[in-house]
């Protein structure tokens, strides 16, 4: 920790980004990300829910984000309503999109300085927007189109961002951000539809098991995607395997580890920050066993648990991160 | 009044009575000018209806970009904007001429003043202002006594704030060498009104207020530590919760250099430098947003978290520079602006371009006499104080208003000072009931390193309330886009 300073390389100066910039950078993308992905989900269950096939699917909300405890503190039964309101509206929630929205505007404000007016005021307004939202605007019937604008305020500040934003470092802290993000929203929606929603051997490959991962896919909008690759069936283990595994679907995990990999090392051999070793061994590694499993050997091997693996990977990997650029940081 | 193209029937300005008040656009004759008269009359064309929608878009467009400023209630912070009147307020060349130079005038005799204050004492020796009205002052520095500053200057950024009697003379109402604010909005009102009413500067030479974040870089490299060629500038601000959080964005990103708080600066052997995710980067400069008390917690307040330790000690070591200089709210109290006309002289050897409204010292028995003799016809206010907080204004003071202020007054005399109201400018402004006239101040922005440059223009804030002469923004003030015609 005793710093020693040593004279810094000149023409680096234009590139110095202030370790707390890359922080907020960081969670500024992760938090935008896991807005959208929560409003897809919820999206999906509704519809889901709608045409009257299963309302227990609100339970599996509240488990893909490991919620039990707080949301049951809350609410005596998982409803549509309750859900809803606990994950849009409730701010004493911490995992709720106007939660993450106030963090997320938070960081944009501290970050004013360093991005583009055009991303500032689009997050100014989106979350003055959800912040007088009441209990009304997320009732079933409007739910949908709220998800809508909620997914659409999130995707408009991707392409802004895409658009406008300086490609020094500070785009590879965001953009590492963001899938890793992205990264750990499917394992965790893989995990729990493979796992928590069916126990029951014997409903795998039922109708109910089929519209089940037909939601799956479009939550992650893979469906078309997917449909193109297995014209025929929806089995589970290809739609685990498309998910996790697709070298060319946006959101699948491979992809994900693949691009924070590729971020982190733009970090250093384009800005010269070596402090990412530690993060990139760790993805090294977790990106070598996706490129030599099959899923059928996963699944074999037991998916939750190398879910489990994953996820655990993922968490090494931020800290090692956190620790390289900003929280071990003299 | 109206001009040959005027439309018949469609004059905004029928209603408009100056009321005796010195006007910036309907002028008398002998200070009329033909680009304000013309802008007048193009105003006066548009329908009332088409006004208000684009001062809504402007409003709306306030809130959306953010560009607010944040009050604190008892336990409430409310991010509110500053209102944006789009009736801009019109200076001449030859009137900007004389402000600029009497601003110019005013901020060099202000750093002579720290200066020598903080060095030889020799205005002080000379018995031309009290050695007790500086040396008690509670923005009196004694940890500053000795340290001769880069360049000799203290007020890198100054703002004068500067008002209009009925006659059209400018007056110097209050002078701020601490870190003033508020330049932000001249130029984002100069943005917002080639947005919302392009059609009015058609055609008319108005000078640019584009560079200012240039100049301020500028100054601040000029007087960075010497041999550095290029030198590391950075802002420091107090943080997000801070009021004034969205001017200190806009400088940092006019400069194009990092907005700091405290947290990312560390001092290591008298260098300053910041935590970056290259490790430590050499920091040379500072524009610093935060108060004297703050900088540094080994010097001043002990449990600030908003300063950086040790970095007193880095300045005097000649190691960074830091504007605006610690101690300055010695030059800017008000009851040292009571002497600025003698300091002035004094310094040098010239009369005050812009005089000074008249001011008694209540700590002076015959100031204090006269102000409680004339309490109803007088503007008192504390010293030390800003944000127009603890003032009256006798003419528009209930008797018992005046009669609790007069208790207050006798129990702490030497805390006031006392001006006869001066009767402000008017300026055309749009009200719920068509075009009114408000009162206006003016703050141009000067800004010193090698030399000192003045922003074209500077802040209009105008008394939205109608009759209120208090133009503060904390107090329902509104701001203007200003011109200074070519």
């Amino acid at each position: 920790m005793s710093p020693t300073p040593e004279p810094l390389d000149p023409s680096l100066r234009s590139g110095l980004l202030l370790s707390r910039y890359a922080e907020c950078l960081y969670w500024l993308a992760r938090y935008m990300e896991r807005i959208e992905n929560l409003a897809r989900i919820l999206d999906v269950t509704e519809t889901f829910a709608r045409e009257g096939r299963d309302d227990r699917n609100w339970l599996s909300v509240v488990q893909i984000n490991a919620d039990e405890q707080r949301f049951f503190e809350r609410h005596s039964r998982a409803t549509a309503r309750s859900v809803v309101e606990f994950y849009v509206l409730d701010r004493t929630n911490p995992t709720s999109i106007a939660s993450a929205l106030t963090i997320a505007h938070e960081n944009a404000r501290t970050l004013r300085p360093l991005i583009s007016t055009e991303m500032w005021s689009q997050i100014n307004v989106f979350f003055a927007w959800v912040r007088q939202l009441g209990t009304e605007d997320v009732s079933p019937s409007r739910l949908s189109r709220l998800c809508a604008r909620l997914k659409e305020s999130c995707q408009t500040h991707t392409g802004i961002t895409e658009g406008t934003f300086f490609r020094d470092q500070g785009w590879s802290f965001y953009m590492a951000g963001k899938s890793l993000e992205r990264a750990d929203a499917i394992t965790r929606l893989v995990d729990i539809k493979y796992h928590t929603l069916l126990p029951n051997v014997a409903a795998v490959g039922s109708p109910l098991d089929e519209s089940q991962w037909n939601a799956v896919l479009r939550a992650a909008a893979g469906y078309h995607a997917f449909r193109r690759l297995h014209p025929r069936g929806m089995a589970p283990v290809a739609v685990a395997g498309f998910l996790l595994l697709n070298n060319a679907f946006p959101r699948s995990l491979v992809l994900c580890v693949r691009q924070v990999e590729w971020y982190l090392g733009q970090l250093r051999t384009q800005h010269g920050l070596r402090s990412g070793g530690p993060a990139l061994e760790c993805l090294d590694g977790l990106r070598a066993e996706l490129a030599q499993g099959t899923i059928d050997s996963i699944v074999a091997a037991g998916l939750h648990e190398f879910l489990d693996w994953v996820q655990t990977q993922l968490i090494h990997a931020h800290r090692a991160i956190a620790a390289g650029f900003w929280d071990g940081a003299v | 009044m109206s001009g040959p193209s005027l439309v018949a029937g469609a004059d905004l300005f029928a209603g408009y009575d100056a009321a005796g008040y010195f006007c910036e656009m309907l002028r008398p004759p002998e200070q009329s000018d033909p680009a304000i008269e013309l802008v007048r009359q193009r105003l006066a064309r548009f329908e009332l209806a088409e006004l208000r929608r684009r001062a809504g878009d402007a409003e709306r467009e306030l809130y959306n970009l953010g560009i607010t400023f944040t009050v604190y209630s008892d336990k409430e912070a409310i991010d509110r904007i500053l209102p944006f009147d789009l009736i801009p307020r019109i200076l001449t060349a030859a009137e900007w001429d004389r402000i600029e130079r009497g601003v110019v005038q005013r901020v060099a005799a202000i750093n002579h003043f720290l200066a020598d204050v903080y060095g030889a004492q020799r205005i002080l020796a000379d018995g031309v202002v009290p050695a007790r009205l500086v040396l008690g002052n509670s923005n009196y520095r004694p940890e500053m006594q000795g340290f001769a500053v880069p360049g000799g200057v203290y007020a890198h950024v100054a703002g004068i704030d500067i008002v209009r009697d009925e006659t059209g003379s400018f007056l110097v109402l209050e002078d701020n060498a601490r870190t003033p604010s508020g330049v932000s909005y001249v130029i984002e009102n100069r943005h917002m009104m080639a947005r919302v009413l392009p059609d009015l500067m058609e055609g008319l030479q108005v000078r640019s207020v584009e560079s200012y974040g240039m100049k301020l870089h500028q100054a601040l490299a000029a007087l960075a530590p010497a041999g550095v060629l290029d030198p590391q500038v950075v802002l420091l601000s107090p943080g997000i919760y801070n009021s004034a959080y969205f001017e200190h964005i806009f400088l940092a990103r006019e400069m194009g250099v990092p907005l700091v708080e405290g947290r990312d600066l560390l001092v290591e052997a008298d260098g300053v430098y910041m935590r970056t995710t290259a490790g430590l980067a050499p920091v040379h400069a500072i524009y610093r947003r935060l108060n004297d008390d703050f900088l540094d917690p080994t010097v001043f307040h002990p449990d600030s978290m908003l300063g950086v330790p040790g970095l007193i000690g880095a300045w005097r070591a000649g190691q960074v520079t830091i504007a605006n200089s610690v101690g300055t709210g010695v030059a800017d109290d008000k009851a040292i602006y009571a002497y600025m006309p003698r300091i002035i002289r004094y310094y040098l050897g010239e009369e005050a371009i812009l005089p000074n409204v008249e001011t008694r010292i209540c700590a002076e028995p015959d100031g204090l006499a006269y102000t409680l003799d004339h309490l109803e016809e007088l503007v008192v206010k504390p010293v030390g104080e800003s944000g127009g907080y603890g003032l009256i204004v006798g003419p528009h003071a209930s008797k018992a208003e005046i009669a609790e202020f007069r208790a207050r007054l006798a129990a702490d005399p030497a805390n006031y000072i006392s001006q006869p109201m001066v009767k402000l400018s008017v300026s055309p402004t749009l009200c719920p009931g068509g075009i009114g006239r408000r009162h206006v101040d003016l703050r141009p922005f000067a800004v010193t390193g090698d030399s000192t440059w003045v922003l074209p223009g500077g802040l209009t804030r105008v008394a939205l309330r109608e009759g209120s002469l208090v133009v503060n923004s904390s107090q329902g003030g509104g701001s203007k886009d200003t011109w200074v015609l070519e």
